[in-house]
C-alpha cells in the first residue's frame, strides 16, 4: 500500500468503517511509514479537539434573553 | 454485518417525537424542552456559517420559530434534531446572502483547492499540546483555524465531526451526494490538521541539549 493509497482511505480509518481485511492493510502500511502514522493521529486529535472544546459559548444571559423571545412569539402563534 | 431495521415503529420513536406530537397538539412547554435541547447546536452552527455573533443570535431565533411554523411538515421518517439543523443551515445562508448582497454564498461551489489533499507538515505533536495553552488561547486559535477554512469544508466539519452528523445525514441536510461530503470531509480534517500543526507541532530540541545531563 502506497501513502496515497492510505490517505484515500484514512477517513474511513478514524470513522471505523474498513473491513477487517482493509484495516490490516493499512495497519501494516502503518508500521512501516511514520508520516502516515503522525498524520493518522494528529489527525484523530484535531477532530478531538474540536470536538471536546466549546469555541462558540452560548452565555446564560444570552440563551435565557433568546428562549424568552421565541417562546413569546410561539405563544402568539409566531 | 447490519440488518435493515424497519422505521421505528410506535413503541420505538425517538422521544422527540413525541414532544412534537405534543406541540402539534397545543402544548407550547413541549416546544420550549425541544429549544432547550438544541438550542446551543443551533448557536453553534449559526456561528460557524456566518462567523457573526449577531447574526447567529438572530438565526437562531429566526430557525426556531421557522421550525415551529412548519412543524406540520416535519415528517417523523427523519430526526428532528436533523431537519432542524437543516432549517438553522438554510438560515444561516440566507443571512450571509443579505449581509453580502450580489455576492453568491453557495455551500455547492467547487472548491479549487489542492490545500491540505497532501500533507505537508509531517511534524509530530507535542503529547495533550492544548495544554500548552489557556483556555482563552486555544479557543482563539481554533476559531481562528476553522474560520479560514473553505465555507463549503468548514460546514462539513461543523455538522459530520463537531455536531455528530452521519456522512448520510450531512449530505441530506446540505443536499450534496455522499461522495461530495467524503471528500470535503477528508480535505478539511487534513487542512485543519495542517493549520493547528503551527501550534502542536513538538518543539525542536537542538540535539546537542536533547539529552538530559
Amino acid at each position: 500500500m502506497t501513502c496515497t493509497e492510505f490517505l484515500a482511505l484514512l477517513d474511513d480509518l478514524i470513522d471505523d468503517s474498513v473491513t477487517p481485511e482493509t484495516r490490516a492493510e493499512l495497519q501494516q502500511h502503518l508500521q512501516g511509514c511514520e508520516h502516515c502514522e503522525v498524520t493518522l493521529s494528529t489527525t484523530r486529535k484535531t477532530i478531538e479537539i474540536y470536538r471536546s472544546h466549546e469555541i462558540y459559548d452560548l452565555p446564560p444571559s444570552l440563551r435565557e434573553r433568546l428562549h424568552a423571545a421565541i417562546m413569546a412569539r410561539c405563544k402568539k402563534g409566531c | 454485518m447490519a440488518t435493515i431495521q424497519p422505521i421505528a415503529g410506535e413503541n420505538e420513536q425517538h422521544p422527540d417525537v413525541a414532544l412534537v406530537e405534543r406541540v402539534r397538539a397545543g402544548d407550547v412547554s413541549a416546544y420550549d424542552t425541544l429549544v432547550r435541547k438544541y438550542d446551543r447546536q443551533v448557536f453553534r452552527i449559526a456561528q460557524h456559517i456566518t462567523q457573526n455573533r449577531e447574526d447567529a443570535e438572530d438565526v437562531m431565533q429566526d430557525a426556531f420559530l421557522k421550525a415551529y411554523e412548519k412543524l406540520d411538515q416535519f415528517q417523523g421518517n427523519s430526526k428532528f434534531y436533523t431537519w432542524l439543523v437543516r432549517i438553522a443551515v438554510n438560515e444561516s445562508l440566507m443571512r450571509l446572502r443579505k449581509r453580502r448582497t450580489g455576492k453568491m454564498v453557495s455551500i455547492d461551489e467547487d472548491i479549487e483547492t489542492e490545500e491540505g489533499s497532501v500533507p505537508r507538515d509531517l511534524a509530530d505533536w507535542a503529547p495533550d499540546p492544548e495544554q500548552n495553552y489557556s483556555q482563552a488561547e486555544l479557543a482563539e486559535i481554533l476559531r481562528k483555524t476553522i474560520q479560514g477554512l473553505p465555507q463549503g469544508f468548514r460546514i462539513v466539519f461543523v455538522l459530520r465531526d463537531v455536531e455528530g452528523l452521519s456522512t448520510e445525514e450531512t449530505a441530506e441536510t446540505l443536499n450534496l451526494s455522499v461522495p461530495a461530503v467524503k471528500s470535503r470531509l477528508l480535505r478539511a480534517r487534513l487542512q485543519l490538521r495542517e493549520r493547528l500543526s503551527r501550534y502542536f507541532r513538538r518543539k525542536k530540541v537542538p540535539k546537542e541539549m536533547g539529552v538530559d545531563k
